[in-house]
């Protein structure tokens, strides 16, 4: 689940992580009023989107008066934010975020997720602070530091003291580098998150450490141990289909395409997607029925598909392992019916009792097209959009 | 004879009393698995099906069944306690097939582990682990798709291995063992360790190797293919139509920062000289490929 810059820093301070003061502002006339509340002669006005990126896209400005925090509120309310994380239609902008200037020494970047090779937290810090990390990833790997965190002792000073000499910092800085590692990492914990990225970081002139940015996702597996992070949670940030689906304990995530998909399990389900692109077609969504694909499931499922006005045909395909094929079929049929299918639908079915299954499809009255693999089925439902 | 488990295998369930564990403990019952316990904290002293025996923990179950190995179907809270429990009670493998389990959880259970040597964790979210010709499934893999034979199955996905085995099935090629590690971002056994068992077991001509988006455990077995691996192989990577930064549907299969693409997943498998299949409609005839091009030359 991700959240937004003002919540991930509303739970910094929590846990002691430096952040400047800022305000949340829902209208032009409540940035006015937050700009002169910090007093600072300077502020920052910035909007609040799930993606990154927002300075390169025209999200993120300065203001050398309240006045002009309310103009720049005024352009960003409601616009479409492009960067390069939201795709080419962009985000709207419903919320901006108030925050006092800062006289800035140093912009660095820092890091906390996990690393997938060794099975533990890393920190990953570099001085190349405000640009791409994946950039600075990809061309200077050298760059990077990392400290790995041993989950029986968790993150440790003199790990903090690696990355602050590594940085290049000095004098008091370095403790209060380390004190700040050490009060992300308990934050990390903590929340369960899986990911919190802080670009830029910044050493003020007096020497403090601060998080001049708050990049949060929590672990959606942890959810159920965190009621309280749920109330971040921002529906108008989210795809609406792939919320229902959460609902109906699908798997769905809305692509561009024009034939809607709904496979058992998910690498089964991205090998569908893969196929009918492999043909010349273009799948609408991902959508993973789970293991069992109940007539519930199916019909839940087909709805959800059929939201999508771009979907012109829809390819289902099932491996019935212990759920044999025929019950499947019955299924499908009673789901189709139920939302009056109107569009193509091919099915392809394997497994046990395939053939029985086939056969109800064929004398189920509706127009269902079987087909015997998945090539063919992905074939089938490109010919079908013709 | 088979990699992992074979007719000496004798399986605990911990989770033995709910309502996945109880469906797959009769299904692997039938199938002939020798699962000679469970375990439900508080339910001890029952009956499963009327012949297996239930216990109040794993060490007790251990005890009394001389069990090796364990399967764990326990709800994705309690699943991690559950993998250190049965760890700690001298079982040598573990089989998790819970789906969901939080990822700080599994980084705490696979530091615990490290300090067991000797024990092996599959999975978590993971199908089990079938070695057909010894009558022993542990997970939830439809058992009569499989044909007990000489090709080893290693996938990062459920219903993509049944494909793969099953097409094998049709061609003919039975399997030694068929092994799911699971598509979460911490896992006990990556590929690198299962093909590392396929190339030492006489009883495995071939591999099929399946993978997906995320992570670089593909990358990973890829470069231990191109030093070690002396058998043929064919593999598969789903998600290369995938969005970047959209988790697909496992938890472990996303592209994130540009990392974990199909493009360079598939690139690093074919020059370890892993022959790749274009789609999942073409896993069998692969390996066929693969076998027809005979061992790996070095």
């Amino acid at each position: 689940m991700k959240i937004h810059e003002y919540q991930g820093k509303e739970i910094f301070r929590k846990y002691g992580v430096p952040t400047p003061k800022g305000i949340l502002a829902l209208s032009p006339n409540e940035a006015e009023a937050a700009a002169k509340e910090l007093g600072t002669s300077v502020v920052v006005v910035k909007a609040q989107i799930h993606a990154g990126g927002r300075g390169k896209g025209g999200g993120v400005k300065l203001a050398k008066s309240p006045a002009e925090a309310k103009e720049l509120a005024k352009q960003m309310l409601g616009m479409m934010l492009k960067t390069i994380q939201t795709g080419p239609e962009g985000t709207k902008v419903h919320k901006v975020y108030i925050e006092e200037g800062l006289a800035i020494g140093q912009e660095l970047y820092l890091g906390v997720t996990l690393d997938r090779v060794t099975s533990r937290v890393t920190f990953m810090a570099s001085r190349e602070g405000g640009v791409e990390i994946e950039e600075v990833a990809e061309k200077h790997p050298e760059k990077i530091l990392r400290e790995t965190v041993d989950p029986a002792v968790g993150f440790l000073d003199f790990q903090g003291r690696n990355l602050a000499f590594g940085l290049g910092l000095t004098g008091p800085t370095v403790n209060k580098f380390a004190q700040f590692c050490t009060a992300l990492y308990k934050m990390f914990i903590e929340t369960d998150a899986s990911l919190v990225e802080i670009n830029p970081l910044v050493i003020l002139k007096d020497g403090g450490v601060v998080a001049l940015d708050a990049k949060v996702t929590f672990d959606e597996n942890a959810l159920y141990r965190h009621k309280d992070l749920l109330n971040y949670r921002d529906l108008a940030e989210e795809d609406a289909r792939e919320t229902q689906a959460k609902e109906w304990d699908l798997a769905y995530i809305a692509l561009e395409g024009n034939i809607g998909c709904m496979v058992n399990g998910a690498g089964l389900a991205m090998a569908t997607m893969d196929t009918i692109k492999l043909v010349g077609g273009s799948p609408a969504n991902f959508l993973d029925v789970g293991g069992g694909a109940s007539k519930e499931k199916v019909t839940a499922a087909f709805k959800l598909i059929l939201a999508d006005p771009a979907v012109k045909a829809v390819l289902v395909n099932i491996f019935g392992g212990i759920m044999k094929c025929d019950v499947i079929a019955d299924g499908i049929i009673a789901a189709a019916k139920e939302v009056q299918l109107k569009v193509p639908l091919i099915v392809r079915l394997e497994g046990t009792n395939v053939e029985q299954g086939k056969e109800l499809l064929r004398n189920s009255g509706l127009a269902i097209t079987p087909a015997d693999n998945l090539r063919q089925a992905a074939e089938k439902a490109v010919a079908a959009l013709k | 004879m088979s990699i992992l488990v074979n007719e000496n295998t004798k399986v605990l369930c911990q989770g033995i009393t709910g309502s996945a564990g109880s469906f797959h403990s009769k299904q692997m019952l039938e199938y002939g698995t020798k699962l000679v316990g469970g375990v439900t904290p508080g339910k001890g002293g029952t009956t499963f099906e009327g012949k297996v025996p239930v216990f109040n923990t794993v060490a007790d179950a251990v005890k009394q069944t001389g069990a090796n190995t364990s399967v764990i179907f326990v709800p994705p809270p309690f699943a991690a306690d559950s993998i250190m429990e049965a760890a700690d009670a001298g079982v040598s493998l573990i089989i998790t097939i819970t789906e969901g389990i939080p990822v700080l959880d599994m980084v705490r259970a696979k530091r615990y582990l490290q300090g067991k040597p000797g024990v092996r964790l599959i999975g978590p979210n993971c199908p089990g682990v079938i070695t057909p010709g010894a009558k022993c499934k542990i997970g939830i893999m439809p058992g009569h798709i499989h044909k007990a034979g000489r090709i080893g199955v290693v996938s990062r996905s459920g219903t993509l291995t049944y494909e793969a085995v099953h097409q094998l099935t049709q061609l003919g090629l039975g399997q030694s063992t068929a092994v799911g590690i699971g598509g979460d971002p911490v896992n006990g056994t990556d590929f690198v360790d299962v093909l590392k068992l396929f190339n030492a077991d006489p009883d495995t001509d071939a591999v099929i190797m399946i993978g997906e988006i995320g992570g670089s455990a593909e990358e990973l077995g890829a470069e231990y293919v191109a030093r070690e691996f002396t058998k043929p192989i064919a593999g598969f990577i789903a998600g290369q139509s995938a969005p970047p930064g959209k988790r697909m549907g496992h938890a472990g299969a996303i592209i994130s920062g540009g990392k974990g693409t199909a493009t360079e997943k598939i690139k690093a498998m074919e020059a370890a000289g892993i022959v790749m299949a274009a789609s999942p409609a073409e896993l069998g005839t692969t390996l066929q490929e693969a076998v027809k091009r005979g061992p790996k030359k070095r």
